[in-house]
């Protein structure tokens, strides 16, 4: 407001100024400045005393100006400013006036007369102070680019946004199976009746009167289906049901609610024991309603040992216990001082064995049979189980440990250091020490033996009663296995838990096994070095004895144990062992030294590399790769001999009947033998399998390599397989498949996408869920 | 004496019509139909010879111009009407289906830059070298009257392209700057700038209709809203774009085509790198023009070549040329995805099959059904490399070929070269960069 008077004043002032100098121009051109000054001065007052002031200066000006045209007179001329004095110094007309001569106006200057004035109302008088007190500026205007790049973000962002609606209808016509083109195109064929009426009126007077009719008595004109009446009725029940609903809900959540807290509860205890004791509590009830499930519910019983098996899985691919973790690392560094973190690590890689032990291998199910045959007369199926369950114990393993040469070797020479004290005092604190894996295995084992009881049962019914072998090792256990508090239990119990003893022993010999292995194992990791390294450095060699030395009150290694223990097995019942190496090898195996970069690499690098190798071989302990591959192979080879083929028809030239076989001299005419196929090309390479299979006549036409949109060989070949042609297929199905992607019609212009497909999309998915809401009432 | 007989009843295998299909009984059990898939590689085989056997995509050839094709409009509403406009300013009006010309008008002096139908079909609008725009009347005068334009704007400098709103009676042009016009009035209701000298083409959004791009000559493309007072965005190339066009039914795709021989589709809103980079081209390219479905689009190339590429496939599935043809100057795709038109340098304007081997006219449901099972089968067989060389068999003049050859030679040396260099640096100094953000200078905001 100040300002703005201020101005006005200068303004006026102004004008006034120009006003007197056009008067006064003609007397006095030279004096500007001086002039400008007078009339600045002489504005003040002027409506009071112009006239005077005119007259008073009057003389004086003259004479100024008489000594100037004098002065000039004289060579040149000197044009002197005139004196000027601060113009607002003399303003004073709202007494605006700043004190000094270097002082701002302020605001408090020009409100001073505010208070007095009664003419400004009090809310102004206010915001006036409040202004004075405030005296912040304010900011100066972004420079011209910047606002304009604001103003472009801006403008950007809400076009994409706007843009960014069409996202769904875009993806959804990417992935239409058809589009047809013109997409606005009204569909042909009949319309549903409630659109033909909406858009039908009444017209001739027989109609409205109808309508009138309908509406009068609420029957329904559009919607054809329900009278008003009827949905009124629906709505009615329908609260009802919600009302039922909603306490069911109400009940559930309060349910859950306590079952929470309870849970809660129970899991903040802090007690091991309790727990302990719970969990066994638990797994008893498991093993009970797991007994239960696999007489009623097979099917969920294999759903739940599946279960197990994903969770070793998941331990084998985890790596949990191994020694990879942080704590593991910590105790791997302390080990070398301590014996306690010697022992925990130890015991963690047990844990890590006793997890990933495979259960069942299909290797086993000769055997298994076989076994099944020798027993299935004497005894109920459970002793059977539980003698399985011993076998079971991982035969990839035993036929490792027993067959590597190599490796064996070197077992042995690290036998002679290890062997003598405490082979056979370590069960019982073993098993206490794993308690509790040990019983998780036990659970497993059970469920095991029930699922392939089930299995078997069904093959029993087709198998021939065969050998009857006396089945010693069960029987022997059997007594040592009952305890005198479970012997008045019913037999089938006792049964039960012998079975569920013998197999906890069979579980802590397992776990003994294991803590063997798990204890020659990081042996095995740097054996493994060793035997690459033999000729090099003897740092690996040094660690391997330390390894060696500080295990030192443990079991003698599984080597020496397995072998004493498999033969007398083998003796009993002549069946295979799941891969006696020496069996399955037709020749020795060529230990293939590989003095390549690796190695070398290996004795340079520190034990970092080593830990690596370790893990890997850790986590492939179960695996025996030779076999498998010479198993492979020789699979292979047979199959691609030529088979021979017998062409002899029985009662053809000869008696025909039961009993009776085509003579042998028929046979071997009419058997027709192959020739022998060329010799194959990996006879010679022990190490490689080379198949035969490839003509290079159909690898033209054969695809090469896995197609783009193709995740798997077996997604592209199922998608080769399905055929397309009508030959195969019904015409429906034939119509179907062949539909084409984009179909447009014969002359008919393609509009672009309208903002009306927008709204129709928008519209559809509204009036769908109000359709599913339809047929949800109409269901009710 | 009882004579027992096969007898069949005609029920069985007598058709009702002779439009049905012969009822063959048949078992689809897949066991006894052991060889489905060798049968089915045979016919796939079969289709896909043939279909090479009748790409014959050339359909005629409009000639009648006195000097270079400088661009072309499809009308909005009628299919068989086409606009040209030639170097030599005269614009010619054609019907496609006799091949002739029906109607000459001397537009502008100088050359014809832009023309464009308007939304209704009414008539349309020229821009010349004479700093004008006219709007012409659908029709043609009447006998002994003059051909005028119904209204003429002078503008203060060169227009070099033009556009139309999709709906309203709106229409853009660029030159100096990027004006939008207003159908009643003689200035621009907006014009944008933003530190460019000039612009090649300018195009409205089909979809979001207030939208617009244009290629500017600092190898920029910008994009505007008609409703806001500045530029939304540009993005800087590596070099110049000829012409850009909207996906008419994507509303946010946009494809360019530049001198680089890359064509280059964009999501408008990340600009930052080009969705797909569409090589093949051995020249720059001059006009893109997307197919009415919007799944794939043709562009014109100096290369005499025109190319039909997949909307988001890196290379063409297909290339036209003859022998006469030369530099491709403005392409258009016929709104009912059947047609590409082409106008080129020699004055000529060809017609030419959107899908080479495809039967014009009416098919019987019987032939519709069986071109229908071919191309399931073509697609299903795709990958088998028997299909795939003839399939993807084309012919090329010798020089387009020696010229692709020598690109990849090329393009394997700076390859090679760069991974040496990556190879002797130190790791991480020489990154790794995708050819698609390889053409993309900057993003202004």
């Amino acid at each position: 407001m100040a300002k703005v008077s201020k101005k006005k004043v200068s303004k006026k002032s102004l004008r006034k100024s120009s006003t007197v100098t056009e008067e006064t121009a003609e007397v006095r051109p030279d004096v500007v400045y001086d002039e400008d000054d007078d009339e600045d001065i002489s504005k003040d007052d002027e409506n009071i005393s112009s006239e005077e002031e005119e007259d008073g200066g009057d003389d004086e000006r003259k004479r100024q100006k008489l000594l100037e045209a004098i002065s000039a007179l004289g060579g040149k001329r000197q044009k002197k400013l005139g004196e000027r004095s601060e113009a607002a110094v003399h303003m004073s007309e709202f007494t605006v006036n700043a004190e000094g001569e270097g002082d701002k106006v302020d605001l408090s200057d020009l409100i001073g007369t505010l208070e007095k004035t009664s003419a400004v109302p009090a809310r102004t008088k206010k915001q006036l102070k409040n202004l004075q007190r405030t005296n912040k500026t304010i900011e100066c205007p972004l420079s011209k680019q910047e606002s304009e790049r604001i103003q472009r973000d801006v403008a950007f962002q809400k076009a994409s946004t706007e843009v960014t609606r069409w996202k769904d209808i875009i993806k959804q016509n990417q992935r239409a199976e058809q589009l047809v083109f013109p997409l606005d195109k009204e569909p042909t064929g009949p319309r549903p009746m409630e659109r033909i009426v909406n858009g039908w009126k009444a017209q001739t007077p027989l109609e409205q009167e109808i309508f009138a009719l309908l509406s009068a008595n609420k029957q329904p004109i559009n919607d054809p289906i329900l009278t008003p009446a009827e949905e009124a009725s629906m709505r009615a029940m329908s609260l009802e049901e919600a009302k039922i609903r909603r306490a069911e809900l109400q009940k559930a959540r309060a349910l859950q609610s306590y079952y929470e807290a309870k849970t809660r509860r129970e899991r903040k205890i802090k007690s091991k024991k309790y727990h302990k004791v719970q969990n066994k509590a638990k797994r008893k009830e498991f093993l009970k309603k797991f007994d239960e499930m696999v007489k009623t519910d097979p099917a969920a019983a294999l759903e739940e040992l599946n279960k197990i098996e994903l969770g070793r899985m998941q331990e084998r691919m985890s790596l949990k216990h191994q020694n990879s973790g942080k704590w593991a690392k910590s105790k791997v560094i302390m080990a070398k001082y301590d014996e306690g973190a010697r022992k925990a690590m130890q015991q963690q890689l047990e844990v890590n064995k006793d997890l990933t032990q495979k259960l069942v291998t299909s290797l086993d199910k000769e055997e298994e049979e076989e076994m099944e045959a020798v027993d299935e007369e004497v005894l109920p199926d459970f002793v059977n189980d539980a003698e399985q369950g011993l076998d079971s114990s991982n035969p990839w393993m035993k036929g490792k440990l027993s067959v590597d040469p190599a490796e064996k070797v070197l077992s042995d020479n690290v036998d002679v250091t290890t062997e003598g004290p405490g082979a056979v005092g370590n069960p019982a604190e073993e098993e206490e020490g794993e308690e509790e894996v040990v019983e998780t295995e036990e659970e497993t084992l059970l469920r095991e033996f029930d699922s392939r009881r089930k299995q078997r049962q069904a093959h029993e019914a087709d198998a021939a009663p065969a050998l009857s072998v006396g089945p010693e090792e069960s029987t022997a256990e059997e007594p040592e296995a009952s305890d005198p508090e479970e012997e008045e239990l019913s037999q089938f119990t006792s049964l039960f838990r012998g079975i569920a003893d013998s197999c906890r022993e069979a579980d802590a010999e397992m776990a003994e096994a294991a803590a063997d292995s798990s204890h020659t194992d990081p042996s095995a990791q740097l054996e493994e070095g060793l035997v690459r390294i033999r000729a090099l450095e003897d740092m690996e060699l040094l660690s391997q004895q330390e390894s060696a030395s500080d295990g030192a009150p443990v079991v003698p290694p599984a080597t020496e144990n397995l072998p004493s223990v498999t033969p007398p097995a083998d003796k009993t019942r002549k069946r295979k062992r799941g891969i006696e190496l020496k069996e399955v090898l037709t020749k020795e195996t060529k230990v293939i030294k590989v003095p390549l970069v690796p190695t070398m690499e290996d004795t340079e690098d520190s034990e970092e590399k080593l830990d690596q190798r370790g893990l890997i071989k850790e986590a492939f302990a179960g695996d025996d790769v030779v076999s498998d591959f010479l198993k492979d192979k020789r699979r292979q080879e047979d199959a691609a001999k030529p088979q021979v083929v017998d062409l002899t028809l029985p009662g053809w030239g000869e008696w025909g009947g039961t009993n009776l076989k085509p003579s042998r001299n028929r046979r071997r005419r009419f058997r027709i033998k192959a020739a022998p196929p060329p010799p194959r090309r990996d006879q010679c390479l022990p190490s490689v399998i080379m198949s035969e299979k490839r003509n290079s006549s159909i690898a033209l036409h054969q695809v090469n390599s896995l197609p783009f949109p193709f995740q798997t060989h077996a997604q592209f070949e199922s998608s080769i397989r399905a055929p397309l042609g009508r030959t195969w297929n019904t015409e429906q199905t034939v119509r179907k498949i062949s539909k084409p992607k984009v179909v447009t019609q014969l002359g008919a212009i393609i509009q672009p996408m309208s903002r009306e497909e927008l709204m129709k999309d928008k519209k559809h998915v509204s009036a769908g869920s109000r359709s599913s809401v339809d047929s949800w009432k109409r269901k009710r | 004496m009882k004579v027992k007989v096969l007898s069949r009843n005609p029920d069985d295998y007598v058709r009702e019509t002779k439009l049905d299909i012969q009822r063959v009984p048949r078992n689809y059990d897949p066991s006894l139909h052991p060889f489905e898939v060798s049968r089915e590689y045979t016919r796939a085989l079969n289709a896909t010879k043939l279909e090479r056997v009748f790409a014959k995509p050339f359909l005629a050839s409009l000639d009648g111009h006195r000097d270079g094709v400088n661009c072309m409009a499809k009308h909005t509403t009628n299919l068989s009407t086409l606009f040209s406009g030639s170097c030599d300013g005269e614009v010619k009006v054609w019907n496609l289906t006799k091949h002739e010309c029906v109607r000459t008008l001397q537009a502008h002096e100088g050359f014809v830059r832009g023309m464009v139908v308007r939304h209704c079909g009414t008539s349309f609008f020229t821009v010349g070298d004479d700093k004008t725009i006219k709007q012409w009347k659908m029709e043609a005068p009447a006998y002994g009257e003059e051909e005028e334009p119904l209204n003429t704007i002078l503008g203060k400098t060169v227009f070099t392209g033009l556009d139309h709103h999709r709906k309203e009676g709106v229409f853009a042009t660029c030159g100096q700057q990027v004006d939008v016009w207003d159908e009643q009035r003689s200035s621009p209701i907006r014009s944008f700038t933003w530190g460019v000298d000039s612009f090649s083409a300018v195009r409205f959004n089909p979809v979001e209709t207030e939208l617009l791009a244009s290629c500017a000559s600092d190898r920029s493309i910008v994009l505007y809203d008609m409703r806001e007072p500045a530029p939304l965005k540009k993005v800087i190339m590596t070099m110049r774009s000829n012409t850009v066009c909207w996906n008419p039914m994507e509303a946010y795709y946009f494809t360019c085509s530049n001198e680089d021989y890359n064509l280059y589709t964009y999501d408008m809103r990340y600009l930052d790198r080009p969705i797909t980079v569409h090589m093949d081209h051995v020249s720059a390219v001059l006009d893109v023009d997307y197919s009415p479905t919007g799944k794939e689009f043709v562009s014109a190339s100096f290369d005499k070549t025109i190319r039909i590429f997949p909307k988001d496939g890196g290379h063409s599935r297909e290339v036209y040329h003859t022998k006469r043809m030369q530099h491709v100057i403005c392409i258009k795709w016929s709104a009912d995805n059947k047609y590409i038109l082409s106008g080129s340098d020699e004055m000529n304007i060809r017609l030419w099959k959107a899908n080479a081997a495809e039967k014009l006219g009416v098919l019987a449901p019987r032939e519709r059904q069986a071109t229908n099972y071919n191309q399931k089968l073509k697609e299903k067989y795709q990958h088998h490399p028997q299909i795939r060389r003839i399939a993807h068999h084309r012919h090329l003049p010798r020089n387009i070929y020696h010229q692709t050859k020598e690109q990849r030679v090329m393009k394997e040396a700076r390859r090679r070269k760069e991974r040496n260099v990556r190879k002797h640096s130190k790791p991480g100094t020489v990154p790794v960069v995708s050819e698609k953000e390889k053409h993309v200078v900057t993003v202004v905001k």
